[in-house]
């Protein structure tokens, strides 16, 4: 066991911790191109978030070892800084590099998957904010079970044209492009019949119908298509490849979902409200039940914490075993997240069910609606139950479940 | 960085459990408790010390191995995974840690020797000091003891008792005194011992750093914590595996029973319960010697927080197991025995977590 990251951090922890000071209080003129930019502190300098990106990416803090010829840094990829870069940021209060599923997902794919021209065409303007991607995948009859999905692709006259609907689709008013499954060899099998298409949003016969969710905030929306068409060459990976092109990126986005860091400094704003909010004149720390809740979900934190370490030093000592540590991260971290924030809820009692801009809101609300989109964050992204059949059949080696007859 | 077990304490804890295995499986373990059989103990008693367990944690310069807890907590794992019947805890943990910070030169000299030579075996009653039950406690003076002690760990067949007071003050007492009384106590778990110990006027060594420092006794207790959360770790491996291996096996209406989503849910959770303890402890045992700050609100935390973990788990385990799980044929209850001794010993988890709370200010 070594917790040091090594002397030659120290400095590049020290470049960091500059940097920000230089832009601490920097927010951008453009804020809300769409929900999943972070929100910034208002004061500093005032910037556009394509100029933050390229900054950024210019001082290698961001798409650190995506390919200068494609836009990125062009340096090695190094989990360690990384992590340096995350915490100082957040540390400083200086807005992270933007995130969301283009970047996150499709960027990763085209990079292993894509041709030349994709690559050259997509990633650069993704990585700067002037590409936003929404993912299409799931359809109203195929969530779980994604690969039953429905929406058909024809090639006709060397277009496809595209029919069908998807739905929880987060970000599509945003977005200036889409990647989407789609049916495009209906004799195949199920997972055979598959191609990963790129469409851009404007293309006519694309409807976006807002799907409001129960938090009221955070917005999907269902997308419709009615001969929708495209150029043949929009596709990655070959005809009815999609499936495997696909499961590249969902891998990613599985172990993305929760941050046991952030988790952590939820504990600790719990723990602030804890100290100043009463109940008869006494203290809700000072409460033997509250307190002792508290501790329990501190030490499960805290776990997890030291889980996402063995994870992380997996990354850095090739030959490690930590496949359950993973596997088990989304399940866990969802749920704990879910937990804390509806522990928090509780203690604040009718206080915390305060919501919106109601009077006596505590912490604009956050408690009560982070409860509800953990809860949303459990379901997506595949289910808990879901990831337990994975931990079961992968983790485990529990046999599947039989195959029902197909009618 | 590296976070996890190195290659030699991986090492080390594959031959604890090699040995164990050939040497203590169930049934040897069985007819040791049903039938007392002294020899076949003292046979994985000395095969243990000859693997040099009882020299882990004793400094170099009195001949020791001088490895750190994580060592240790890497055995304690392997043991509690085979439900070792084996005094560990006391004699090897808790007594050197409690001997290396609150003796002075003599009694380090005289005690830590002695555990290396395998001269001395202690049982530890820290009991009173943690969280005193009803009447029980005992008062140090003029170098006497006077009182009680109940549960004292590990105190069948030892040369030396440590206990502490009220105050945290640590004390040694011979066991050949003629005025102290052993009671044996039965509990639930019979791979290991529990006694309750009466003084009348025996005679005391008081380890002298421990009269004016606290640190002796905590340190000791905070090893000790992470210990037996090892166990119970080590003890919830081996019941999710044999869960699993059962569930692959048994077939009901025509299927293996662990290819109904019930069932596989139930393992799938243990599993997500128990692997970040994993990581728990062994950065618990890490921050022990490395990383004093944190040591004592993560040893806190990896006793309490995996003594509900795999309480849940002795719990689901069985029930995969069906009716042949609560059989005494099947034996599944020595781990779920073992796991509910150990999560009161050294303080339940709601004792535990009120700790937790007041090193932190709460």
């Amino acid at each position: 066991m070594n917790l040091n990251y090594g002397p030659e951090y120290k400095n590049f922890k020290k470049e960091v911790i500059s940097f920000c000071k230089k832009w601490e209080g920097v927010h951008f003129v453009d804020e809300a191109k769409s929900p999943l930019t972070p929100i910034t502190k208002v004061g500093g300098k005032k910037i556009t978030r394509t100029e933050w990106q390229s900054i950024l990416i210019k001082e290698g803090y961001f798409a650190r070892s995506i390919p200068k010829e494609y836009g990125g840094y062009g340096g090695e990829s190094d989990v360690i800084k990384n992590r340096i870069i995350a915490s100082e940021f957040s540390n400083h209060g200086v807005p992270s590099p933007m995130s969301g599923q283009g970047i996150d997902m499709l960027v990763p794919t085209l990079l292993e998957l894509g041709t030349e021209q994709q690559k050259k065409e997509y990633i650069e303007k993704t990585l700067l904010g002037e590409i936003i991607w929404c993912q299409g995948y799931s359809e109203p009859n195929a969530g779980s079970d994604l690969a039953s999905l429905q929406t058909k692709g024809e090639l006709v006259d060397g277009n496809w044209v595209i029919n069908g609907q998807k739905i929880w689709t987060s970000t599509a008013q945003y977005s200036q492009m889409m990647f989407c499954l789609v049916r495009t060899e209906p004799e195949a099998k199920k997972h055979a019949g598959i191609s990963y298409l790129l469409i851009p949003m404007e293309t006519p016969g694309i409807e976006i119908r807002p799907l409001v969710d129960m938090t009221l905030k955070a917005g999907f929306n269902e997308v419709f298509f009615t001969n929708v068409t495209i150029p043949e060459a929009n596709i990655v990976g070959k005809r009815g490849e999609g499936w495997a092109v696909a499961n590249a990126t969902l891998t990613h986005e599985r172990g993305s979902l929760t941050n046991p860091n952030a988790t952590m400094n939820r504990v600790n704003s719990l723990i602030n409200i804890m100290k100043k909010e009463t109940i008869n004149g006494k203290k809700l720390i000072d409460i033997p039940v509250y307190r002792d809740k508290l501790m329990t979900l501190q030490a499960k934190v805290m776990a997890f914490q030291s889980n996402s370490l063995r994870v992380l030093s997996a990354k850095l000592n090739p030959g490690q075993d930590v496949k359950m540590a993973g596997m088990i991260q989304k399940y866990y971290g969802t749920e704990l997240r879910h937990e804390l924030e509806g522990f928090a809820v509780d203690v604040m009692g009718e206080i915390g069910t305060l919501y919106e801009s109601s009077p006596h809101l505590r912490d604009k609300g956050s408690w009560q609606f982070l409860y509800m989109y953990y809860l949303g964050l459990i379901i997506g992204g595949g289910t808990s139950q879901i990831q337990k059949n994975i931990i079961a059949e992968r983790g485990l080696g529990m046999p599947r479940e039989p195959k029902v007859q197909e009618a | 960085m590296y976070f996890g077990l190195s290659e030699d304490q991986e090492f080390f804890k594959d031959n604890v459990s090699k040995f164990l295995q050939d040497h203590a499986p169930l049934d040897v373990i069985k007819k040791i408790i049903e039938d007392d059989e002294h020899d076949l103990k003292n046979n994985i008693k000395n095969g243990l010390v000859n693997l040099g367990i009882n020299s882990l944690l004793i400094p170099e310069e009195y001949g020791g191995l001088g490895l750190d807890l994580l060592f240790a907590t890497a055995v304690s794992q392997s043991l509690g995974e085979n439900i070792a019947p084996f005094s560990f805890l006391s004699s090897y943990v808790m007594a050197p840690i409690a001997l290396i910070n609150g003796g002075n030169t003599e009694q380090k000299e005289k005690y830590l020797k002695g555990i290396l030579e395998n001269k001395y075996k202690f049982g530890v009653g820290f009991s009173e000091f943690i969280s005193a039950r009803n009447d029980f406690g005992f008062i140090f003076k003029d170098n006497k003891i006077n009182g009680k002690s109940i549960f004292v760990l590990d105190a069948d067949d030892v040369s030396h008792l440590l206990l502490a007071d009220e105050n945290g003050v640590i004390g040694v007492v011979d066991t050949s005194d003629k005025n102290i009384e052993i009671i044996k106590l039965t509990t639930v778990d019979k791979t290991r011992s529990y006694s309750e110990v009466i003084f009348k006027n025996a005679s005391i060594d008081v380890l002298e750093n421990s009269i004016t420092d606290i640190e002796p006794i905590k340190k000791s207790i905070d090893a000790g914590r992470i210990i037996l959360a090892a166990d119970s770790l080590g003890a919830s491996e081996a019941l999710i595996r044999k869960a699993v291996a059962y569930s692959k096996e048994r077939k009901q209406f025509g299927r293996a029973i662990g290819s109904f989503q019930a069932v596989k849910h139930m393992c799938a959770e243990m599993a997500s319960d128990l692997e970040p303890c994993y990581s728990l402890v062994w950065h618990a045992a890490h921050c022990f010697d490395n990383i004093p700050n944190e040591s004592r609100l993560m040893a806190c935390h990896a006793k309490s927080h995996v003594s509900e973990v795999s309480k849940v788990i002795s719990k689901k385990a069985t029930e995969v197991h069906g009716g042949m799980g609560f059989t005494d044929l099947m034996g599944i209850h020595y781990w779920f025995k073992r796991i509910g001794v150990n999560r009161q010993n050294l303080g339940s988890p709601e004792t535990i977590r009120e700790e937790a709370a007041k090193i932190q200010n709460l």
